[in-house]
């Protein structure tokens, strides 16, 4: 358990080397953010030059341009940022927690339960739009996390990472294998699942995103609350219990904020394929190993991965869209497969 | 790199020597698959009553029997068996190659490689049998052959294996859907059936043909089980013993890669085998690393037991992928909660 987080943490001073890229990799991520937000808004079917966008924006556009950039590209755009940081941050909370670098946050039962409660909702009541299918889905993350964190847990308090991952493993299993199941016997669930699965920003208006977003807010403020716990906790249990650290609070903690913000990102723009794993790394990869860095920064760079993705999707079989999910995959598989290859894996 | 612990060091004393107790567990789970082979084989809409289908095996049985057992039922039965012991032996290499238990063919890529494939041959060649388990064959082998490229440096070191793995199964996966999403929903729901692996028309000369191929390697794993003890000890001590560390990572992955290939070839991708039996066998037998005998034993048990359940106790026919991920999935749960009570 030595090298997913390298012991040099907790609340020895960094080395001003550490801080200065950490204030430069701020700057540059903020910068690229800005100009993913602005190239949402005027890329797509219809691309729009930034002073276009800008007029529509500041409310002396025509009704034309007000329909594509207000009724359309910022909506999505918003959901992207929105989806986009939470995805991210629970991605590093789930890392740092489990010290399991391949933690992913769909691995405690998030997308499992989501599936399959949206699954189950169009399988029973016959749900065409899978944009009333946002509070089912959250209400099915939620319920089996709790149910996982249930399943890891032993009597004496909070489950340690490594059997939390093999609970939310075989639970995910049963409960794939279910909505496999609907999925294969219920046409109509099949073809909205098929569409559900790919993830997308598409159509997710204002009114859908509003209800979620103080969901995301609570989970990212705790998230960052427990940066310098989960420093300690990288020591190990022993370790951080002799610091007079909360172990088992600490975990709680860090497994209601997992659940509430995958469980709203992906309620509202279904799975985003490989945001919350690969997200984490590349930060990791810029600042080192000091999770009060990580969990902030991640909040900054995953919604440029679901932006330039969600982008990038509308113009590679334009008038066509490819979902962002797909396209998530296709951009960030490659980028952790070079970082993988270029550095020594202990960095990790 | 110890970058994952699977808990190798747990070593709980039970009231068996771990040994007698491994023995003792084979045992019973090889007993527990000639038991449920055995009501396989009479199950159905023609059913054989168990002794008489054993006595048709010995060869005393009626003409009719012999052909509905022997004819009909028999190769389905062996190849859940069978397929089911080589995804688990590959599995469990896996997992020790890599010392993570999340480590497997559904992870690493293979399994989506091969729904690749067989979805491109589909699209583009046949949806014939033969074309879409040469196009999986291909799919899983290509994926392979990627997979070890781009994880080269120098040597294959198991972390970077797992992220590579994870980086093209993701990007296989958003393929499939996408694909899946551009076909009719018909075509869509026959592909995804098979994608979840199906021992529907399994034939025996296909079932023959491929195990020959995958004999040799069978054998291989079980010839680098002492060598993968030396290696759990890190790869210093194992070079000092004389062990090729590089050399019998090589090898173990390589057999695992054919076993899969081999099994996904006949059935399509089946889900979680590989990942669940040789988990289930170190925790039935207690021992602190994986047992290759007793994962392939797990393995079938597990492959057969979930064949029976899509085929006779669902309402619906459901391919055996969709039950291998619930039935082993419900029984790691088992595994899990059990484990904790005994602790408390």
């Amino acid at each position: 358990m030595t090298s997913v987080v390298p012991p040099r943490v907790s609340d020895t001073a960094p080395g001003s080397a550490r801080i200065g890229r950490t204030a430069i990799g701020t700057l540059v991520l903020v910068a690229v953010l800005a100009v993913s937000v602005a190239l949402s808004l005027m890329i797509g079917a219809n691309p729009l030059p930034w002073h276009t966008v800008w007029a529509s924006l500041t409310g002396s556009g025509t009704p034309d341009t007000d329909f594509v950039v207000q009724g359309l590209r910022v909506p999505r755009t918003i959901a992207g940022l929105v989806a986009g940081a939470a995805l991210g941050v629970a991605g590093a909370l789930m890392q740092a927690f489990s010290r399991n670098p391949l933690a992913d946050p769909g691995i405690l039962g998030v997308n499992a339960g989501a599936a399959f409660a949206v699954a189950l909702t169009v399988a029973l009541f016959g749900i065409q739009s899978s944009l009333l299918l946002v509070w089912p889905a959250f209400l099915g993350a939620l319920v089996v996390t709790v149910a996982v964190a249930l399943v890891g847990s032993s009597g004496r308090g909070p489950a340690d990472p490594i059997r939390l991952t093999l609970a939310g493993v075989a639970v995910g299993a049963v409960l794939s294998g279910i909505t496999s199941g609907m999925m294969l016997s219920n046409p109509d669930a099949f073809d909205l699942m098929r569409g559900w699965n790919a993830g997308s920003l598409l159509g997710r208006g204002v009114d859908l995103i509003l209800p979620v977003v103080p969901f995301i807010a609570v989970g990212l403020a705790v998230a960052f609350v427990l940066g310098r716990p989960l420093n300690a906790l990288a020591l190990g249990d022993d370790l951080a219990r002799a610091q007079g650290l909360p172990v088992g609070a600490v975990r709680v903690a860090s497994i209601a904020a997992i659940t509430v913000l995958a469980g709203a990102a992906t309620a509202l723009v279904g799975p985003l394929s490989f945001v919350g794993l690969m997200v984490p790394h590349v930060v990791r990869w810029i600042v080192g190993p000091d999770q009060r860095r990580i969990l902030p920064l991640s909040a900054l760079a995953a919604p440029i991965v679901v932006l330039l993705a969600d982008v990038l999707g509308r113009v590679i079989i334009a008038p066509a869209e490819v979902p962002a999910g797909i396209v998530t995959a296709f951009v960030g598989a490659p980028v952790l497969i070079a970082l993988a290859r270029r550095r020594k894996a202990s960095a990790l | 790199m110890t970058a994952v612990d699977v808990g190798y060091r747990r070593v709980r004393v039970g009231t068996l020597p771990v040994r007698a107790r491994s023995l003792v567990v084979g045992a019973a789970v090889l007993v527990a698959v000639v038991v449920l082979a055995v009501f396989s084989l009479g199950w159905g809409t023609y059913p054989v009553a168990p002794d008489a289908v054993v006595r048709t095996l010995l060869g005393g049985g009626d003409a009719l029997d012999t052909t509905v057992v022997v004819g009909w039922r028999l190769p389905r039965v062996l190849a859940a068996v069978t397929l089911g012991a080589l995804l688990a032996i590959a599995g469990a290499l896996f997992q020790t190659v890599t010392r993570n238990p999340l480590a497997s063919p559904d992870i690493l890529g293979l399994s989506n490689g091969a729904f690749t494939g067989m979805l491109l041959t589909l699209v583009f060649v046949s949806g014939s049998w033969p074309a879409r388990a040469g196009g999986a064959l291909i799919g899983c082998l290509v994926a392979s052959v990627v997979i070890w490229f781009l994880s080269y440096r120098g040597g294959v070191q198991g972390f970077r294996l797992i992220v590579v793995g994870i980086g093209v199964s993701a990007m296989l996966a958003s393929l499939n859907t996408w694909m899946l999403l551009q076909i009719e929903l018909e075509t869509a729901m026959f592909a995804s059936a098979w994608g979840h692996g199906s021992l529907n028309g399994v034939t025996g000369d296909a079932l023959g043909g491929v195990l020959l191929c995958a004999a040799p390697f069978a054998i291989a794993a079980f010839a680098l089980v002492p060598a993968l003890r030396q290696l759990e000890l890190g790869d210093d001590m194992a070079a000092a013993s004389g062990v090729r560390p590089h050399l019998v990572r090589t090898l173990a992955l390589l057999a695992g890669v054919v076993l899969v290939a081999a099994a996904t070839a006949i059935a399509g991708p089946i889900a979680f085998v590989a990942l669940a039996a040789p988990q289930i066998a170190r925790r039935l037998a207690r021992t602190p690393s994986l047992s290759l005998a007793l994962s392939a034993l797990v393995g079938a048990l597990l492959l057969l037991g979930s064949d029976a359940v899509a085929q006779h106790v669902l309402p619906v026919t459901l391919p055996v992928g969709v039950v291998t991920v619930s039935v082993g999935g419900a029984y790691l749960i088992v595994m899990i909660v059990t484990e904790i009570r005994r602790r408390v």
